[in-house]
């Protein structure tokens, strides 16, 4: 019995120090040899950024990255590490809420959070109803990503050139439920964040009729800034953020997001349950919200901020360009998911399959 | 002092059938007959009846006996080619046939999605050439080319192995005794060869049946595999308990394709290479 104790004792020591180090990213600090562990999506933060907090402060930063919100769920949930300050999308900020995994934060004592966009942090207050558990990062919005030689801003417009035939094999979707129902549940004049069973299977029925009229192209996700770029496609639905990297790279390249309106999504920061110092937490997000910081994460990133002055320092060129700052107007036309409850979850995928399969 | 030795020696490896093998099986099976509460269920078991996971357990043994076929006969008349050419360094052209698989295979793949893609390579030069473009990217002809590629080492190596255990002087006595190429041929290098056909079958039809990265690049999310539903239900739908029992199902699958494979090897030699 003392012998299998051992063993798993050996194994769980194995796992914890393989799993550590893997984040031996951050510089020796010569401070109070105090750390603070940041879960981040990856490639979302300027390094340089990581290494000034460090020297202000005395604190070590131990920085870990994950892909998709999904895994930072799993990986929080294990419980092997204890994070303390974790950056994810508003849907997943909110499951964590709705759990009771999220610590409220005392915003008294971050100095920077007036920087804040009061619009943003308004917005923010769909998953966050009294704004006490997260800070926005960045945000930005769900659109169609058109190829301006070919087609004119009339027709990308509206959600409904997505379902015209003409546009055979010429179409990229997103290989992901909730984005690519999006437009068929606004085009049938539902919400974004529909959970009836009959209405979800309207939205299949549009979905599926696309794909046997053989308008998609494919289902992407990563692989879509590189098929535009390559000019594989007319139309991809995509992230604001993404669209503005392939337009970079290609100048036939426009972004639109349709009049009917659309998804708005907001990354945001929040303190979980296995936090270890709220102090050092709240003065990491405080720095982050900091002019000069989210300056430098702005340009690392390139999505929008929701630092005032950061949208103020840019040209006007930047500034006008949707895809990496939605205007006001186009926000009013937005819609932010709601997490999902595991049965509406279950239903997603349920119809997802079915659709993917057909 | 020596017993002891020998157990502490047998300790990684204790470790690690038991962390990584052993613990694993069991919480899949454990995830699989429970409910999200954490009740005994067979829910998540039968569903594998349901439409969208009986096609797509249906498209991957479909596409999955295709890509063994393919790969079985490309790869018999190539290790004969291998087996009989009269080089010295016959290892040289063998490990040319390896080469690419020392390469990351997300990586091959990755590069025959650029091939294939419709502004791809292959179009462009077929374009220049002033031919009509091939469209098969995100389709089944494209996952299983993929495959194809990816899976071919696997069915050459064992084909070959076991053909070059077959001694020379064997035929020569064959034919000294009258027999025809044909006559050999099926009377002395196919049953010879039947376990090493039948460990390239093994190892191309399970990884095929249960692949879903090369039908997600490939396929562009016009191919689903029982592979991809697995995938999603883990990373996607966050369903544990789903995608755990659809990969017992699957499981169950590849024990029974093996044990049905393995009753035509008699002498029981086919499971020398995995």
């Amino acid at each position: 019995m003392i012998k299998k104790r051992m063993l798993s004792a050996t194994l769980i020591l194995a796992l914890a120090v393989s799993s550590l180090a893997g984040c031996g990213k951050s510089s020796s600090s010569k401070g109070s040899g105090e750390t603070l562990t940041v879960l981040n999506y990856g490639k979302y933060m300027d390094e340089s950024v990581i290494k000034q907090f460090e020297e202000e402060t005395g604190i070590t930063i131990k920085y870990e990255e994950y892909e998709s919100p999904e895994e930072m769920y799993t990986k929080y949930k294990a419980g092997s590490i204890d994070y303390d300050v974790i950056c994810s999308s508003e849907y997943m900020v909110e499951k964590l809420i709705n759990e009771g995994e999220v610590l409220s934060m005392d915003y008294e004592s971050m100095d920077n959070y007036k920087n804040l966009d009061p619009s943003i942090l308004e917005m923010a207050s769909s998953y966050d109803k009294d704004h006490n558990y997260s800070v926005p990062y960045f945000y930005g919005t769900l659109g169609l990503l058109y190829n301006k030689t070919e087609l004119d801003a009339e027709t990308v417009s509206t959600w409904d050139c997505l379902w015209d035939p003409t546009y055979e094999d010429e179409i990229i979707m997103e290989n992901s439920v909730r984005d690519t129902f999006a437009p068929a549940l606004i085009d049938l004049g539902y919400s974004l964040n529909e959970t009836n069973e009959d209405h979800l299977n309207e939205a299949l029925e549009i979905l599926k009729k696309q794909k046997k009229d053989k308008i998609v192209y494919g289902y992407y996700v990563d692989e879509t800034a590189d098929a535009m770029i390559g000019e594989e496609a007319l139309i991809a639905l995509c992230y604001s953020g993404e669209a503005a990297v392939a337009m970079d790279e290609n100048e036939n390249l426009a972004y639109s997001v349709p009049k009917e309106g659309s998804n708005l999504w907001i990354d945001s920061w929040f303190v979980p349950k296995s936090c270890t110092n709220q102090t050092n937490a709240l003065k990491f997000l405080n720095f982050l919200c900091k002019e000069d910081i989210a300056q430098k994460n702005f340009e690392y990133v390139e999505y929008a901020s929701p630092i005032t002055s950061v949208v103020e320092n840019q040209d006007s060129e930047v500034k006008e360009n949707e895809a990496i700052n939605p205007s006001k107007e186009t926000i009013s036309r937005c819609e932010i998911y709601t997490a999902l409850s595991d049965e509406e979850a279950a239903l997603y995928t349920k119809l997802w399959q079915e659709l993917l399969s057909d | 002092m020596n017993k002891f030795k020998q157990q502490f020696l047998a300790g990684p490896y204790l470790i690690w059938i038991i962390g990584f093998i052993i613990l694993p099986m069991i919480m899949i099976v454990g995830y699989a007959f429970s409910g999200s509460d954490g009740n005994l269920t067979l829910e998540y078991i039968t569903s594998i009846a349901n439409e969208t996971n009986r096609k797509a357990l249906g498209l991957s043994l479909e596409l999955g006996i295709i890509c063994t076929l393919i790969c079985l006969i490309i790869a018999y008349p190539l290790a004969m080619i291998l087996n009989s050419m009269q080089i010295k360094n016959q290892g040289l052209v063998v490990f040319v046939f390896m080469l690419p698989m020392w390469m990351n295979f997300m990586l091959r793949i990755l590069a025959w999605k650029l091939l294939l893609s419709k502004n791809g390579v292959i179009n462009t030069i077929l374009i220049g050439l002033g031919l009509s473009k091939i469209n098969i990217i995100n389709t089944p002809v494209a996952v299983v080319l993929g495959m194809v590629y990816d899976f071919l080492p696997f069915m050459l190596m064992p084909i070959y192995n076991s053909m070059t255990r077959i001694r020379k002087d064997w035929i020569e006595a064959a034919r000294d005794l009258g027999a025809g190429s044909i006559t050999i041929f099926f009377k002395i290098i196919l049953p010879l060869t039947v376990s090493g056909i039948i460990s390239g079958i093994v190892m191309v039809f399970v990884p095929s049946l249960t692949s879903f990265a090369i039908s997600q690049v490939l396929g562009g999310g016009h191919v689903l595999l029982i592979g991809n539903v697995i995938e999603q239900d883990f990373m996607q739908g966050m369903q544990w308990n789903a995608g755990s029992g659809l990969s017992f199902v699957l499981m169950i699958f590849v024990i029974a394709s093996m044990a049905l494979v393995n009753s035509f090897d008699k002498e029981g030699e086919g499971t020398a290479i995995w």
